[in-house]
This record gives C-alpha cells, structure tokens and sequence, in this order.
C-alpha cells in the first residue's frame, strides 16, 4: 500500500503550519521528513494517521493494505507511549484486544513479534524496568504486532542517547531488511535520515514547506557509520537546512 | 615550583588549618546532603509510649487534675469495662456499618459522577460549578435539615457520610481524568481503540492513583461526620457514647472513645494503603 499526500496545508486558527505539501510514500521504502524544530513535522505525521483533520489538502491510500492487516497506519512514538501498568506482553495484548481474533492468536502474535524485536526474555516486564532503548524496542513490537502497512515514526529515536540511537538504528536496518516494511520517518537528525531513508524531505521553517527531496540510493545495509558519501549528504541537507534552522530558532512560538 | 608559590605567598603553614597540605592541596568541603527527611520507624512508638508515661506521671504525682485529664489507666479500665460488657462490639457495630453503607455509597456515586465530568462537556459544565459550590459546606449544619428529608433513624446519618464522602471523591476523580497523559490517549486512538476500551485500559488506570488518595480523604471525613451524626438521635454508636460521657463528665470514658476513633482512623487509613500497594504495585 502506498501513500500520497497531496496538496496539504494546514493552519491552527490563524497560525500557518504547513503549506501546500506534496509527498508519496511509496511501498516497501522509508521517507524521512527533516526539518527545524517547530516547522509542523509532527502536525504534518499526525495528519498523516488520521489523527488530526488536514484544513485543505488530501491524504490517500493507494491499494490494499497486506491481508491479517489489524491497523494500517501505526505509530511509532517519540515518547514510546507504553502503558505503565501493563507488562510488555500487556502492553503488546492491548492493542490486540478488540480485534475479533482468538486468545491463541493474540499470544501467537505476541510471541512473534517479541521474537522478531528480541525482547522474549521481557515478556513479563513492567515498563518502568526497562531502559529507554528496551522501550522503545516494545513500542516497534508492538507496532509490528497489528501487521501494518505503514509505520508512522514521529522521531523515534529522539529520546534516546546516542549509543542506544546507534543500536537501535541497527536494528531497524535489520529489520527493514527482512521485513521491507513501509514508513514515514520523521526526525530533526540528519544523521537518522541518511541512515535510514529512501528518501529524504527537506522542510523550511514555519510554515513548513517542501524545500528539496534527497533520494539516496545506496541500500540501507550498506549504510556505514563512516561512509564518506552519506556524510556529502547530511552536509548537503545541513547547508539547505542550517539557515531555515537559524531563523526557525528565533521565530516566536506563538507568533 | 609549588614550593616558591607556597612560599611568595607568604603565610606559613600552622597547625590550625590541618586539611592543609604543603602546596595549598585542601580536600574539598561537602556541601551537599540534607533536605531529605527520612521515616525512622522506631521513633513514633517511642514518642507515644514516652507521652502516655509522662502523662501517667503527672496523673499519679498530681501535676494534671483528674478533672483536667483522666489518667492512662483510668482510661484504660474505661475501655475494658466497656470491652467486657459487651458494649464496644454494640457501638462498633452500629458506627461500621453507618460507615460502610455511607461511604461506599458516596464514594462510588462521587467516582461515577467524577467521570462523567472528566468524559462529556455538558456534565462538565453542569456538575463542575455546582460540585465547587456544595463541596465547602460543613455538612453538619445541614444535619437538621439532612434529619427532616432522611428521619431522625439510619437514614440521615448515613446521608451526612454519603454527602461528606461524595464531593472529595467526584474531585478527585476528574482531577485524576484531567491528568491523564494525553499522549496516552492519542496513542489508543491511533491503534484504533474503541472509546470504551480507551476509558477502561487508558482513563481509568491512570486516575485511579488521585482516585485512591481522595479515598484517603474521603474516608477521614466520613470518621468525622460519623461522630457528628451520631450525636443526634442514635441510641449506639462511638459517636453516642463519646456524647453521653461528654454530657456525664466521664472524661476516662470520652478519651477511651475518642482513642477508638482515633484507631478506626488508621485502620481505614492502614487498608488504603494496603489497597494502594495492590493495585498500584506497577508503580513500585
């Protein structure tokens, strides 16, 4: 299933956010979406779920989402979003509850997405002993668990320090290269987004628009941490983004 | 080199500043510490049985007036006189279940309408005002008016719990909805949890901890109305009995009555917390 966003802008009263974006998202690829802080990234994923109304603009999804498919478009969450008084399985089994599926598939599919994200050994966990990476590896299991179409990242790893961001990264690659699943990824880490995207959306600042789309074309898994290429990219997308960021940083938050 | 810097500064080194070293070389002073104030457990019971052998002193050696303040071991035999007639197990049971009826009652209708007011805006609107305007009346001064509506049997003295339980539990409980982590909610909403399953699995877990501590308060003040209550019209009772010994000067029986409260106080206090470490144990 692909996505395509077409025409979208949007406004909170008077304030502009985002105006007239256009992006597809297509099967099978990551897109990561960059941008200054508060240029509408994460206005602009929450419209894309569906879990806010665009003002002007549409929001497609082109074909079927695949068979068994509990809830196409899933969230990731930058604050992990886990139920402190559930145990990772609870967590997991949360999201599965009101589907007409039968207790020993909701367990089948609990332990199969434990396995895929290695967290068996945690099944009987509370989330408040886990660390923050261990977290965020529930949330990703969790999302695989409705078997989506795509995956909506609102910057992931933002939370994280940078030698749990570099693991965990890993493991999406990983995981993008066995499952080849479908996402929007949105970050302010330039470094995320030439790791980990397909393609990568430039936005200005507030309001957000399309500056420039990067297609990267070397596949993921051969994406090393020192690769002299992708650091001629994140170059190219610092420049184009450093001076939307100047001024983004002194723009007034409710001007 | 440190030599020359100890020496061009001219001040010789003496005994009185011990922590310093040739060369100016000093440990750092702890600064830090403090401010965090940590339970002793011991201490409590020895502050209380230090009192009672105080007072006991002053009684026995005539520094306090048995007018004034009954002895410990007056108040002592008060209350096994009152264990041994059987009368204790009589107030007891007549105030718990006063109690009971009232605050269960009250705190299930002040949760009930403490969601209704967290969920929906015209309940909100309506109730939140109001809720505000009742909630500072002492409910014994309605007590004569509670005993014209209810009677002057169970009926009005449960009504004064009810309503005294009622209105701490209904703020509480919306105080806990409007804390709910609104990521929480928006994170239901996008794996397509219905809204009751967002209220039952999301809502209601995370207010049940503000939900618990108006159960805290609610039930103190059920204790105090319950007294209030009792004195008017009721034939058992603690509240009765403390009254009657009021009224007959008894001060070793009113204190051993007011010590019965004071117990039935960290009982009800004692199970809360039990009900806390059950239910809130993911929180430990």
């Amino acid at each position: 299933m692909d996505l395509e966003i077409r025409n979208l802008s949007h406004h909170y009263d008077k304030l502009e956010v985002l105006r007239d974006i256009n992006i597809t998202i297509p099967s099978g690829q990551v897109v990561c979406v960059v941008g200054p802080s508060g240029c509408g990234k994460s206005t602009l994923i929450r419209l894309i779920g569906g879990l806010e109304q665009p003002a002007e603009g549409e929001i497609n999804q082109i074909g079927e989402p695949p068979q068994g498919s509990l809830n196409p478009l899933t969230y990731i969450f930058q604050d992990f979003a886990l139920l402190p008084w559930r145990t990772v399985e609870g967590n997991i089994s949360l999201v599965l509850e009101g589907h007409p599926i039968s207790r020993e598939e909701v367990a089948s599919r609990i332990a199969n997405v434990l396995d895929r994200t290695r967290l068996s050994d945690f099944a009987h966990v509370y989330p408040k002993q886990l660390s923050g990476g261990m977290k965020q590896r529930v949330a990703i299991a969790r999302a695989l668990a409705v078997n989506p179409a795509v995956l909506l990242m609102d910057e992931p790893l933002s939370a994280l320090d940078s030698q749990t961001r570099e693991l965990l990264m890993d493991d999406l690659v990983s995981l993008w290269e066995r499952e080849r699943f479908t996402a929007c990824y949105i970050t302010h880490n330039l470094n995320e987004a030439v790791r980990l995207g397909h393609r990568v959306v430039v936005l200005s600042r507030r309001p957000g628009e399309i500056r420039e789309t990067v297609d990267i074309d070397i596949p993921l898994s051969e994406r090393k941490v020192d690769s002299p290429e992708l650091a001629r990219t994140q170059t190219k997308l610092w420049e184009m983004m450093r001076e939307e960021a100047l001024t983004a940083d002194r723009q007034l938050a409710d001007a | 080199m440190t030599d020359s810097v100890s020496g061009t500064a001219g001040a010789p080194i003496t005994d009185d500043a011990p922590a310093t070293e040739a060369g100016g070389r000093r440990s750092v002073p702890f600064r830090g510490g403090g401010f965090a104030p940590k339970p002793v457990w011991y201490v409590a019971p020895l502050m209380f049985v230090a009192l009672v052998l105080l007072w006991e002193f002053g009684s026995s050696n005539g520094y306090i007036s048995p007018l004034v303040l009954p002895a410990p071991t007056e108040v002592l035999g008060a209350f096994s006189d009152l264990v041994r007639s059987g009368m204790l197990a009589k107030h007891l049971q007549a105030s718990l279940t006063r109690l009971v009826i009232g605050f269960a009652c009250g705190a299930t209708l002040g949760v009930l309408v403490g969601v209704a007011i967290g969920l929906y805006s015209i309940p909100r609107s309506a109730f939140k005002p109001l809720v505000a305007a009742i909630f500072p009346i002492p409910k014994i001064a309605l007590l004569p008016l509670f005993i014209i509506w209810f009677g002057i049997g169970e009926g009005s003295k449960v009504a004064t719990i009810l309503f005294g339980s009622f209105f701490p539990m209904v703020i509480a409980t919306y105080g806990g909805i409007d804390a709910v982590d609104r990521n929480l909610i928006r994170m239901g909403q996008s794996f397509n949890l219905s809204r009751v399953a967002i209220v039952r699995n999301i809502i209601l877990p995370s207010a049940l901890p503000a939900i618990l501590n108006g159960m805290r308060i609610a039930a103190s003040i059920s204790i105090i109305l319950l007294v209030a209550a009792e004195m008017i019209g009721a034939e058992y009772g603690i509240g009765a009995y403390v009254l009657l010994a009021g009224n007959l000067m008894a001060t070793d029986q009113l204190i051993a009555g007011v010590a019965t409260l004071s117990i039935l106080g960290l009982i009800v206090s004692w199970l809360i917390s039990l009900a806390e470490r059950y239910f809130l144990r993911w929180r430990a």
